[in-house]
């Protein structure tokens, strides 16, 4: 078996290490049955509102008017939080933020802070950040500290550890938090967790959080959890850092009467177990301090292609993966990316880039089904954005990597096929020619291996056979 | 600082070429989706009662007389000895025989809250839906942290607070939001986790034990 591919290889290509993921079968146990139980319940929590339809294009029309006026709602939103006691601060990328919030957390001078889940502050690698500036990020969601006290990566976007089952969490919890007596109910195993974490969110002054809504006319801050960690990690602290991309904005308060029935239903639920709205700082009621950090980090590149703006649609809700026919069985970690399955592999080449393989290789992670699209809560048509991503991976190759004399044996391939398509009789002759030099190669009418330049196709697909006889030539023997 | 705002919001602009000048603010959202529940309060009472227990809390129906002997009962089951309340919870709703933790004359600190045995408190709205408490710190609800370090959390809903749907609860907070912006926090029965095996473990962070009075009548 190949080596773990872990956190070092963001440059892998994606059919690189599914292979791996694929011949772990208890990693494809656990993912088989986790996604199963989602789907299900997904789609009973959504079939109980008729309006389903309506909702959808309604936050679509939202998401896509908010976009177009993103510069706007964003000086609002700044506004609206100062107004309420807040201070702002922008980010260009990464590095920016990281370092706003390391300043941040310095002034305090603590070295632990108590974080809930935020798939952005994963992408900014903060933990990382404040680690190298001395500074301990303890998670507090119970699936983020499974895959921090594992030092594995998620795998999932809303149930990042998905991929563990409860025996091996026992282990994991043995071995570090909890005691030798642990047994695998999950009852226990949350109290496990709940014992650990309490003292922590009773002492810690700085919290971390990230945002699933920011509302620009009031400048209220919206989280959406289950456990009541967030709760914890927004209100006992002293001083609040929240992290949002400058996409996660909507203009007004109602607008949350829309999303907040789209995100928690395509979660599976009715409605989570919380849902914390803070305006800045109240007297007498929460953090003292709080700051909001804008992130860019290329959203504002996406934000400039008029077909692929819809990514930033997004509310991480997680339904698109469990539909998914590839994530299902890879699972999130072979993507390489704190964003995996259909949303994954459309926003992570956008977010780093075309021209580096590992990314460039997400957009092929798929067989174009559709059915990521039926359920994204916001209608982005994932589809369309993958095929055209697949597009400008091509052209990226196209115009850097491929001289004149080395023209990829892909390209020059579709030449020919092009060529045999243009007319009948070079279809047919085609067709035969195929036929017979497919004899060796055809096992119980599938071809599962090609030789030179075809064996790439046939690596990960079996291609059905060719039949004896054609369309056309069973119609010709018919008159 | 201003210099990275002025250059994020310029390449936002410079995003935005397809984009007319002149395209309205004004938003242009159709919102036909249901504004409205269409039960009656009745029957929003008894779907906002199936909702709650459907997330594993107790529910009980009583009438505006039994406010007292019902939340003396309900602590005596959850063997309450230390109750924390808001300031301003009436005093006709709390029991004879418990100790109570309230934030006068001074704030209780995390610990004591940590150390009691629960809290009672009333609500701004309730949402028959999707079986949801809403607290905005308005009266008898108290701050945040009253309401998430207890392990067990008493909850008062007056059959008049029900709402049918989720649109409904946003748009009767949508006033207050703008005037004062408390803090508000929507509640759907107990913490829970399902981050093992997927199975919905009823208690992590967050009150462990939720219990809801139905006040009708």
């Amino acid at each position: 078996m190949q080596s773990v591919p872990g956190k070092h290889n963001a440059n892998k290509r994606f059919e690189d290490t599914a292979k791996y993921f694929l011949s772990n079968s208890q990693l494809r146990r656990n993912l088989h049955r986790a996604t199963r139980t989602i789907r299900e319940k997904r789609s009973n929590a959504v079939a109980e509102l008729s309006d389903w339809q309506v909702l959808r294009k309604t936050g679509e029309a939202i998401k896509r008017h908010t976009m177009r006026h993103l510069d706007r709602y964003l000086c609002e939103l700044e506004t609206s939080v100062k107004n309420a006691g807040g201070h702002v601060h922008w980010a260009r990328d990464a590095k920016e933020a990281n370092s706003i919030i390391v300043d941040l957390v310095r002034k305090q001078k603590v070295r632990e802070v108590i974080k809930m889940k935020s798939i952005t502050t994963d992408e900014i690698g903060l933990n990382d950040a404040l680690k190298a500036a001395g500074i301990q990020a303890i998670e507090t969601d119970l699936a983020e500290l499974i895959v921090q006290l594992s030092g594995d990566e998620p795998s999932h976007i809303l149930a990042p550890s998905i991929h563990k089952n409860r025996a091996e969490i026992r282990e994991l919890f043995r071995q570090t938090i909890g005691g030798k007596e642990l047994s695998d109910e999950p009852e226990e195993l949350a109290e496990a967790a709940r014992q650990y974490l309490r003292k922590k969110f009773l002492e810690t002054e700085v919290g971390i959080s990230g945002v699933n809504f920011a509302v620009a006319e009031t400048g209220t801050i919206s989280i959406v959890e289950s456990e009541g960690n967030g709760r914890m990690c927004t209100t006992l602290p002293r001083v609040l850092i929240s992290v949002m991309g400058i996409e996660k904005i909507l203009p007004k308060w109602k607008d949350l009467e829309v999303f907040m029935q789209l995100l928690p239903r395509s979660d599976a639920q009715r409605m989570n177990p919380y849902n914390s709205f803070f305006t800045g700082v109240t007297e007498q009621d929460g953090p003292e301090e709080f700051h909001l950090i804008l992130l860019d980090n290329k959203r504002t590149n996406i934000l400039t292609d008029t077909t692929a703006r819809q990514t930033l649609h997004c509310i991480r809700c997680g339904a698109c993966l469990n539909v998914c026919p590839v994530f299902k069985r890879t699972g999130g970690q072979a993507y390489h990316s704190v964003y995996s399955g259909p949303i994954g592999a459309i926003l992570t080449p956008q977010l780093k880039g075309v021209d580096k393989q590992g990314p460039a290789s997400l957009p092929f992670a798929s067989t174009l089904c559709g059915a990521c699209y039926e359920v994204c809560p916001v209608r982005i048509n994932i589809p369309e954005v993958l095929v055209y991503l697949r597009g400008q991976v091509m052209k990226q190759r196209y115009d850097h990597q491929y001289s004149k004399q080395n023209i990829n044996s892909e390209h020059i391939g579709l030449k020919v096929l092009a060529w045999a398509f243009m007319s009948r009789n070079r279809y047919e002759m085609a067709q035969k020619m195929a036929r017979k030099s497919q004899k060796r190669y055809v096992r119980n009418g599938y071809i599962d291996h090609l030789p030179g330049p075809l064996k790439k196709w046939t690596q990960a697909r079996d291609l059905q056979a060719l039949p004896e006889q054609s369309f056309r030539e069973w119609w010709r023997n018919q008159s | 600082m201003n210099e990275v705002k002025e250059e994020i919001l310029q390449r936002i602009r410079g995003a935005l070429k397809d984009v007319p000048a002149d395209e309205s603010i004004d938003e242009d959202i159709p919102r036909n989706y249901q504004q409205k529940g269409d039960l009656n309060p009745e029957e929003n009472l008894q779907l906002f009662a199936d909702r709650v227990r459907d997330y594993k809390a107790e529910v009980k129906m009583i009438k505006p007389d039994q406010i007292k002997s019902s939340v003396a009962e309900a602590l005596k089951g959850q063997n309450v000895q230390k109750l924390v309340v808001p300031t301003d919870v009436p005093s006709d709703w709390l029991p004879d025989d418990v100790e109570l933790l309230k934030d006068d004359p001074e704030p209780l600190t995390h610990n004591q809250l940590d150390g009691s045995d629960g809290v009672l408190t009333g609500c701004s709205l309730a949402i028959a839906q999707t079986g949801t408490i809403v607290l905005d710190g308005g009266k008898a609800q108290g701050r945040r942290a009253l309401t998430l370090l207890p392990d067990y959390h008493l909850c008062i809903v007056f059959a008049d607070q029900i709402v049918g749907i989720v649109p409904e609860a946003f748009q009767r907070l949508d006033e207050k939001i703008k005037q004062s912006g408390p803090p508000v926090t929507l509640i759907s029965g107990p913490s829970a986790t399902s981050d093992i095996e997927l199975n919905r473990v009823e208690g992590v962070h967050g009150p462990r034990r939720l219990e809801v009075l139905v006040v009708n009548g």
